[in-house]
């Protein structure tokens, strides 16, 4: 905060002409356009580097499994737990585990499971939830005192715990997993549209719709959706980050992804008992979640402020001025 | 306040009464609940005694009925694995977790405000830079693997601390408790940040600096109780989430507490003790919810004299 | 606790006098300058008017005189003088002293910028426990007298009770209350009756000024209202685009403006309109920070332009009897 004291020797980059003052006169020529969603993501270089790292992962998760074929199958008792090395090959490079599996090909493998597993979660509970919420936020009354009732409810539950209880109930699969996620995530959705439906209902441009007869599905679609969903995609954002975590540790405990699939936390889990002599099976695919969820966190928090016209300009500040980065929103907590 | 009180007890009510039926139709809907209970190798007589002895024979609406009734008196049934009853079995465990809980979050609470607030003051300086990226970091680790390192480095390499059990001092807590808080730890000081820049930003502030206020009158004057009802908020929300990071630790580090309970049962199929497990998780649950609104209500006069919905 | 007291007040010579102050703000297209070269000076017991359009950097020059810019504004040129001294040119830990004492400031919501959580009586003894190292006791009877003194009703019970208890031109007085607690030398209001409706407003410039006849403190009126202006303040600084246009005593600038914004604003005022002619606006709006014009800023909505205005930006010039006006042709505006 500044106490206003005088800077003599202010030099900023991006300063123009000292006063800000053109040398035309006349009427004042327009406005600059606002500064463009890569501009913006280049000045902030760990938001940047973020969303690079989240490429990567995506690509691989996509494309990964074609170009490993049957690697992170493929055994090799000779091999057997083999330190990374760089002279044993591209599949080498991070070691194998006790079977001579490749650890490289296996975390490429693990990724494409893992993201297979999360980003279905996500997308449902993103589409379904926020349906819900705006319906019920655009509406109110009744139905929206129901769908956060619904919601608080089945938030006061550890997700962890729903996923065990059910998981246990009707076994564990892929399928079960992205079913029972995308449940518990489905009132995370429903909050954050509901409150933003609740506020916009109320603007007059709703209004305006509304004496032209527009029926409630169209406004919701076409005037209500647009403006939630930026805050929408950050939800999602932070919660893949929550989703991803949770499919691991489920994994990790036994009750997630089962042999001979083969997940991130579940490759933790069975590293465990060579910690000692072959730390590598254990902390690599650790730090694989550890660098796709950072990046992630802090990608959303990077497009919170981008996406809200209003604070939009602490990305435009000089480096040493940047201004706050966003809080997280409390129902990202896991 | 004690109408406060009354009330918010009775909205939760309702969700608990939904809880507890919510378990009852779970464990039936896959067919026969005796599948849940008994090892997977029981015979055919085994399940028809079983059955009859629980009254799984009967019509649901009976079952139900015993159902409720039993749940009523805490009455859960018998551990397969242990034969002690599930209640027994239940609160027994539960103060392990109880402890580890509370001794968590009271330091990620401390630590949050302490660190939240000198980042929030000097935005943008080194230090908020430094603790936003470590706390977005710390509150991305995925807590088993943070446990699984913790061991190997502090309890394998340096062997400083022991890699699991209860026996012995402070030492036995330092890596559970570790693990337990680095998520609500990271994530609070997130919030506690956030919160403490938006109440900095707010007039009131510009018109305690306006009487020559001190920093410290500012943040801890002003800023701070203004700043506490979100973060409130989230660390009730984070205690729900702590259950999930109670089960993985004790997992791991072979704590006796309900979240190592739970995970037993599973993997050994011991339903009754799962069942209680949920359950009492449930009311606790519960239970902090409401705790986290009388703070609410405490710190911030204009709830405590609305009437709430 | 208190430290050493701030130096004591000067009778000779103006109790604030800001010159060539001179703010930049960043925003989103680059760093504009939000004030540029004001200059004026208030002494004891008179009411000057900070008067301009939205936007005119009015309140931007308040805030850097009591110290409380946005991070993203930056005072880069000139010199706040209380007390013999240049508040710029303090650390902050000398700013701090004076706030109060010496500098206060009134804003405009009055709902915002009272804590919510904290008794109204607690804060209105907040000065005299940061400056006066009074308990918490002793604040609370100066808050009590305080509050008695602006004409709130009940004062001991109501010290207990929260702002959002209270109205809109009751919570101006208790802000008034904090602000002229310490017996400050100058105390700026910053639009203080703008949120409120006109019945209130009349009590509210009434109180304020009988608490200056009694302190005899030099008042800092910013609005946009000319009526507030014409009833309440003694001097008047107009303001245009960041910088001053027209000084004076508002007598005179009002009767005989020698700038043509100034006259352009005088005429603006309904009452004065005739029937069935169109209402007398200025033209156009005020140029964007990041456009002023290198010559008279407001070439571009002055009826008396030429092209010497384009050319030169016309200095503050004095027109006579402590007057000046920035206006190459002030000459040709003299009304009869």
């Amino acid at each position: 905060m500044s106490e206003g004291r005088i800077v003599t020797e202010e030099t900023e980059e991006e300063v123009p002409a000292a006063n800000g003052r053109e040398d035309a006169p006349g009427p004042t020529p327009a406005p600059k356009s606002p500064p463009r969603w890569w501009l913006l993501l280049g000045r902030d270089r760990v938001a940047a580097a973020g969303a690079v790292v989240l490429t990567v992962v995506l690509l691989v998760a996509l494309f990964g499994r074609l170009l490993i074929g049957d690697r992170a199958q493929r055994q090799d008792l000779d091999a057997s737990l083999r330190a990374p090395s760089l002279s044993d090959g591209f599949y080498g490079l991070l070691g194998t585990d006790v079977l001579g599996r490749s650890v490289l090909a296996r975390l490429i493998d693990a990724a494409g499971t893992t993201l297979s597993v999360a980003v279905p979660a996500v997308l449902c509970s993103l589409v379904i939830g926020s349906a819900i919420g705006l319906w019920a936020g655009y509406h109110g009354g009744r139905r929206e005192s129901v769908a956060m009732r619904v919601a608080d409810v089945i938030l006061s539950f550890p997700s962890l715990l729903i996923a065990v209880v059910v998981l246990y109930v009707f076994s564990p699969s892929a399928l079960n997993i992205v079913l029972i996620l995308a449940v518990a995530r489905i009132p995370v959705y429903l909050r954050t549209s509901r409150a933003e439906a609740a506020e916009l209902r109320s603007r007059l441009f709703v209004d305006a719709a509304r004496t032209f007869g527009t029926p409630s599905r169209q406004i919701i679609h076409r005037h209500i959706l647009p403006i939630a969903l930026p805050t929408l995609l950050t939800v999602a954002t932070l919660d893949f980050c929550f989703v991803m975590l949770t499919e691991s540790s489920l994994s990790f405990l036994g009750i997630g992804i089962q042999p001979p699939d083969v997940s991130w936390g579940l490759m933790v889990a069975q590293g465990r008992q060579y910690l000692q002599t072959a730390w590598w099976i254990t902390v690599l695919p650790g730090l694989a979640i550890v660098l796709t969820t950072v990046s992630a966190t802090v990608l959303a928090a990077w497009a919170r402020i981008a996406t809200d016209p209003a604070q939009r300009w602490r990305l435009t500040l000089p480096r040493k001025r940047r201004g706050a980065s966003a809080a997280v929103p409390p129902e990202m907590i896991p | 306040m004690v109408t406060f009180l009354r009330k918010r007890i009775l909205s939760s009510a309702v969700p608990l009464v939904f809880v507890v039926l919510g378990v009852f139709f779970l464990a039936r809907m896959t067919g026969d609940p005796v599948d849940l209970y008994l090892p997977l190798s029981a015979t055919a007589e085994q399940r028809a005694e079983f059955s009859a002895a629980q009254g799984f024979d009967l019509s649901v609406p009976a079952q139900l009925w015993n159902y409720l009734a039993d749940a009523a008196r805490l009455d859960f049934g018998t551990s397969l694995r242990t034969g002690q009853s599930a209640t027994e079995m239940v609160l027994d465990a539960f103060p392990v977790t109880l402890q580890l809980a509370g001794v968590t979050m009271l330091l990620a609470i401390t630590g949050a405000v302490l660190i939240g607030s000198l980042a929030a003051y000097r935005p943008n300086s080194l230090v908020d830079r430094i603790a936003g990226l470590l706390s977005m970091t710390a509150a991305s680790i995925p807590d088993f693997w943070f446990a699984v390192m913790g061991v190997l480095v502090f309890g394998v390499s340096l062997a400083w601390l022991p890699t699991s059990g209860t026996l012995g001092g402070p030492e036995v807590w330092v890596l559970p408790v570790a693990t337990l808080l680095i998520r609500p730890f990271g994530v609070l000081v997130q919030v506690v940040r956030g919160s403490m820049v938006s109440a900095l930003s707010a007039p009131y502030v510009k018109v305690a600096r306006a009487k020559g206020a001190t920093p410290q009158r500012v943040i801890f004057g002003h800023a701070l109780r203004n700043a506490v009802t979100p973060v409130l908020t989230v660390a009730g929300d984070l205690t729900v989430g702590l259950v999930n990071g109670a089960v993985i630790v004790e997992t791991i580090f072979g704590w006796p507490g309900i979240g190592k309970l739970m995970i037993d049962s599973i993997l050994q199929r011991d339903f009754a003790v799962l069942q209680a497990a949920v359950l009492m998780t449930a009311v606790t649950i519960f239970a902090l919810n409401i705790l986290v609104d009388v703070c609410h209500a405490l710190t911030d006069p204009r709830v405590r004299q609305a009437v709430p919905a | 606790m208190t430290t050493a007291p701030a130096p004591a007040p000067s009778t000779t010579g103006p109790a604030l006098d800001v010159e060539g102050l001179c703010v930049d703000l960043s925003t989103a297209s680059g760093t504009v300058r939000a004030v540029d070269g004001v200059s004026f000076s208030v002494r004891r017991g008179r009411t000057l008017a900070l008067l301009g359009e939205s936007g005119c950097g009015k309140s931007m020059t308040a805030l850097s005189v009591v110290g409380l810019l946005d991070p993203a504004a930056q005072v880069t040129g000139g010199a706040v003088r209380v007390r013999g001294e240049d508040t710029l040119r303090l650390s902050p830990a000398e700013r701090r002293k004076l706030a109060g004492p010496v500098l206060s400031i009134v804003f405009q919501d009055a709902l915002t910028a009272l804590n919510p959580v904290q008794p109204v009586g607690r804060q209105i003894g907040e000065p005299f426990r940061i400056h006066r190292g009074l308990s918490r006791r002793a604040a609370r009877e100066k808050a009590i007298e305080l509050m008695t003194r602006v004409g709130i009703p009940e004062p001991r019970q109501r010290a207990k009770s929260y702002p959002h208890q209270f109205s809109g031109g009751m919570r101006q007085r208790l802000l008034i209350a904090m602000a002229v607690a310490l017996d400050p030398d100058v105390l700026i209001a910053d639009e203080p009756t703008t949120a409120l409706d006109v019945t209130v407003q009349a009590q509210i410039m009434r109180l304020l000024r009988d608490l200056q006849d009694e302190r005899d403190m030099a008042v800092v009126l910013i609005t946009h209202d000319l009526a507030v202006v014409a009833q309440r303040a003694d001097d008047v600084v107009v303001m245009y685009a960041g910088t001053v246009v027209e000084k004076g005593t508002v007598r005179e600038v009002f009767s005989a403006p020698r700038h043509p914004y100034t006259l352009g604003l005088l005429d603006s005022v309904p009452e004065d309109a005739e029937r069935g002619q169109p209402l007398p606006a200025v033209p156009g709006s005020p140029p964007e920070l990041s456009a002023v014009p290198s010559g008279c800023v407001f070439q571009a909505r002055c009826p008396l332009v030429r092209e010497r205005c384009v050319r030169e930006r016309p200095s503050l010039r004095a027109t006579g009897d402590g007057r000046s006006a920035a206006c190459h042709f002030s000459e040709e505006l003299d009304r009869d």
